[in-house]
């Protein structure tokens, strides 16, 4: 009877866990099925085809908002992996109090909804843009923008690396006649570099994700690639955005896979180092 | 000999707190100086100042008699052996060592010449591609020393290197360390709260208390004649008692008048008295100055240790031979064996290990 009852909860656990993993990933699995589809209808199934990915590649406004989705992952993950890392430093460095009221701060923008931090975004730029006289929303601000998020994540990833430092790496590095610069990058910043690839590629993925902060920063004529989404849904359902969803889910994807496989393989080697 | 290193009236504060106090001190060359005290007395801090790593709030610090207060730690003539040693985790054993000389410019072959010449002082060849976490803590130690004594330091501080060694392999290193500052000539500042440890190494011992210098001198001079009943009951093991001195050589404690060597104090001036277990003789119960029970008796290894009651003070004392519990003896002090100290400050109890 015992066991009986324990089997069934077993089968109803893993049934649990199926439902939600259906729920949280049907409507995905349809998105990439019927990006495939060779005919318009989004109900029916016409046969296997290529079409809406060949056209998306030759559609010039979605070459364009590829490039951009690509640069402004690129360079908002260089800036904002430099200052978070600084910053992360500078944090480490304050008194308790301090330290905490600053990691509080730090952490908001991860919690803020992201409406919230495009709109405020986009008031402040306007605002100094009309305080200067010059100056309009468009790639650089929006790339402005993606640094301002990202920082968050880097701080988040390079903290607990600087726990772990032994606070006289750097002084014995100084002690043996190292210049303050040579002893960061050839003492410090080995130790803290798993942290801050961890750091950026989170930073890269979330750049490449993100719809909201991007569509208020940004002026009609500079798309990204969700935003190429947006704007195609209005103007009428076509199988291509279909395609190109497909081809975000699967970057984005991507990079979770590979951060969550570095995670585990340095709690491994941590592992073994203790 | 020159002085190397010299600190005046060093002061230090963290916040408020005051925790170094007018510190004077002065290091020859090629001296073997220890700073030893508790936890918590200002010695590893004079130590951080002396490397650059500290400023201090007051005071002067002179190097070959030179102000070195505003020379940043890169730029000092000296090297450091820290703690848990600091040794560069993404860097191998010979990597770590020739980190210094690497900045120095030195060419490729003359610094692997060195590292040769490092490893084999410390006893390490073989180990130049073994990554230091690898490494036993003992092991460990000797890199830090070794990268430490490759570029040829003026003065080398050590900031109780072998704290974190079990006993015998402690010893071991402390002969070592010993050996290679006199082969080397190089001058060691070196931080410890093991008084066995001070003893051993020493040329010369400042004992810290509460962030000040308490007495300074050569291991027999702060054993044989401590100058305060503190720095008495941190080295070594003593009996305190107290007294009061009748004229210059004559005091009296535990009920009895004693002759000792000391004079000027004023006349009937209430003192300690200090007297090492091992300078406590045992006769027979009509030779001795004191008659007491022996309440306990432990057997030490190379001596016995006994705690002899003679009514209002328990005696410490150490002997080869052994007096039963229970018997009664006599006990007699050599004159020249009684340390006489002025009151001072309460004593506070200190584990000396």
């Amino acid at each position: 009877m015992t066991s009986y009852n324990a089997n069934m909860m077993a089968v109803l656990k893993r049934l649990y866990m199926g439902l939600i993993l259906f729920f949280m990933y049907a409507p995905i699995a349809v998105l990439i099925i019927f990006s495939f589809n060779a005919s318009r209808s989004r109900g029916t199934w016409e046969g296997f085809t290529l079409d809406w990915y060949i056209r998306l590649l030759n559609d010039q406004h979605t070459q364009r908002a590829l490039r951009n989705t690509v640069l402004i992952a690129i360079f908002s993950t260089i800036f904002a992996t430099a200052i978070g890392t600084v910053a992360a430093i500078g944090i480490d460095k304050l008194k308790k109090r301090s330290r905490t009221a600053i990691m509080l701060v730090s952490r908001v923008p991860v919690m803020m909804p992201d409406v919230i931090i495009g709109i405020s975004l986009m008031m402040l730029f306007l605002f100094v843009f009309r305080t200067l006289g010059v100056g309009s929303l468009g790639f650089g601000t929006m790339l402005l923008a993606h640094v301002i998020f990202n920082v968050p994540y880097v701080i988040l990833s390079v903290t607990p690396k600087l726990r772990q430092l032994d606070p006289n790496l750097y002084e014995a590095a100084l002690d043996l006649g190292s210049n303050p610069l040579r002893a960061f990058v050839q003492v410090i910043l080995p130790e803290l570099w798993p942290g801050v690839v961890t750091g950026a590629m989170l930073a890269f993925t979330m750049s490449v994700d993100d719809f909201m902060v991007s569509f208020f920063t940004t002026s009609p004529g500079v798309q990204n690639l969700s935003i190429r989404i947006f704007s195609m849904t209005r103007r009428g359902v076509d199988p291509s955005i279909n395609a190109l969803s497909t081809i975000i889910f699967v970057v984005v994807m991507i990079m979770l896979i590979l951060i969550n496989r570095r995670d585990r393989r340095l709690i491994h080697k941590n592992a073994e180092d203790d | 000999m020159p002085r190397l290193i010299e600190l005046v009236n060093i002061v230090k504060d963290f916040s408020q707190n005051r925790v170094l106090d007018n510190i004077n001190l002065y290091i020859n060359q090629n001296e073997f100086l220890t700073l030893l005290g508790p936890s918590g007395c200002g010695k590893t801090t004079t130590l951080r100042i002396i490397g650059g790593f500290e400023q201090p709030t007051g005071g002067d610090l002179l190097f070959n008699g030179e102000s070195i207060l505003h020379t940043p730690p890169h730029k000092r003539q000296l090297n450091t052996v820290f703690q848990r040693y600091a040794l560069f985790p993404n860097m191998n054993v010979a990597e770590n060592i020739a980190f210094g000389l690497k900045i120095k410019k030195v060419d490729r072959t003359s610094i692997k010449e060195k590292v040769q010449d490092m490893l084999k002082l410390v006893n390490l060849v073989g180990f130049e591609n073994r990554s230091v976490t690898s490494l036993s803590g003992g092991q460990q130690q000797r890199v830090a020393i070794a990268r430490a004594l490759v570029c040829k330091p003026e003065v080398l501080l050590l900031d109780e290197p072998l704290g974190a060694l079990d006993l015998k392999l402690r010893k071991e290193m402390q002969v070592e360390l010993k050996n290679m500052q006199q082969q080397l000539g190089i001058t060691f500042v070196y931080v410890t709260h093991d008084q066995e440890e001070a003893l051993t190494m020493s040329d010369t011992i400042a004992v810290m208390n509460e962030g000040r210098i308490l007495q300074i001198g050569t291991p027999e001079d702060i054993y044989n004649e401590p100058k305060s009943a503190f720095v008495a009951n941190f080295i070594g093991e003593s009996n305190i008692i107290p007294g009061t001195m009748l004229e210059d050589r004559r005091v009296s404690f535990a009920g009895t008048v004693f002759e000792c060597v000391d004079k000027g104090f004023e006349e009937d001036e209430p003192v300690d008295i200090v007297v090492r277990p091992e300078d406590v003789r045992i006769t027979s119960k009509d030779a001795g100055a004191l008659v007491g029970e022996v309440k306990h008796v432990t057997f030490k290894g190379v001596h016995y240790e006994m705690r002899i009651n003679t009514g209002g003070f328990t005696w410490k004392v150490q002997s080869t031979v052994q007096s039963p519990a229970g018997s009664i003896v006599g006990i007699t002090v050599a004159p020249d064996l009684i340390h006489v100290m002025q009151k001072s400050a309460p004593v506070r109890e200190v584990n000396a290990l």
